[in-house]
């Protein structure tokens, strides 16, 4: 059977309806011990004091933020090329997701920054290429809402996720591209080098494995709900065409 | 939370703010999810 198949909406409701509790199970017993771990039984760093424990919602939220804009981008392409609806719909139900984890991430932010930095908010590459994928978010929802055409609304909001996807690239490397930021490295790499201290890194990986189980979570139960929206639309077009 | 030390602010609003907005986009994704299975079962779904 092709890969494809699973993306007709029938067999979609039917393998998410067994996925789906796994997911959200996963996200609890993730995220839960995660924040838990690294709220109450981590030390403070030598230079942060405390307030190091941001990281725990901080760096989850920027990566899910980021990677959610990847997810809309791959299947805002297979909308466009192969034309199945539920990549669309499920482009759709991942934006809301994206936006809260891009104002979360903005606020931690801004709160964690005030204390190391001296201020809430600096016009630093990261920092503002963030911004402007936030407002990119809300432009995509935005335009899904304004056009009454579901494919017209699914063309025009893959085109915009295209455009977008600069400042998620951005948001991902502005602090590898121009050193004059605030913001420092990456907290997590593959690179051992610029990792954060064992005793961080560590929760830190649960709190984010978390966050990843529940966007898939959140995404499977949204575009299930939007591909039920569709259907509920057609009954009534049918009944009032009967 | 004298234990959070300077920060106990900082930190306790940054958690707080974070996970008003995390639950409730959960249960708001619950509540239209349950809305809409309901009305599809009412028309015959």
């Amino acid at each position: 059977m092709s890969i494809w198949e699973y993306a007709n909406p029938r067999r979609f409701m039917a393998w998410t309806a067994k996925v789906q509790p796994w997911a959200w199970g996963i996200a609890a017993a993730l995220c839960g011990p995660g924040l838990i771990w690294g709220f109450f039984f981590t030390p403070e760093d030598f230079r942060m004091g405390h307030s190091v424990k941001i990281i725990y919602i901080h760096v989850p939220s920027a990566f899910i933020a980021i990677n959610a804009w990847f997810m809309m981008l791959v299947t805002s392409l297979i909308w466009l090329i192969r034309r199945h609806h539920v990549s669309a719909l499920a482009a759709r139900a991942a934006a809301p997701i994206g936006l809260v984890m891009t104002v979360v991430a903005l606020l931690t932010g801004a709160i964690w920054g005030k204390p190391m930095w001296g201020t809430y908010w600096e016009w630093d590459p990261r920092l503002t290429s963030f911004l402007i994928l936030g407002l990119f978010y809300l432009g995509y929802i935005a335009l899904w809402e304004a056009i009454e055409d579901p494919d017209q609304a699914a063309d025009l909001t893959a085109i915009l996720c295209l455009v977008g996807t600069v400042f998620a690239v951005m948001s991902r490397y502005a602090a590898q591209f121009w050193s004059q930021g605030l913001h420092q490295g990456a907290s997590l790499s593959l690179d051992a080098e610029e990792n954060v201290a064992d005793v961080f890194w560590f929760p830190l990986v649960v709190t984010l494995a978390g966050f990843v189980a529940l966007f898939i979570a959140l995404v499977l139960m949204r575009t299930r709900t939007e591909i039920r929206r569709r259907r509920l639309h057609a009954i009534s077009l049918k009944a009032r065409l009967a | 939370m004298t234990w959070l030390g300077q920060y106990a602010f900082d930190i306790l609003l940054a958690y707080g703010l974070s996970l008003l907005l995390i639950v409730g986009l959960i249960a708001r994704s619950v509540m239209v999810s349950r809305a809409m299975r309901r009305k599809l079962e009412d028309a015959g779904e």
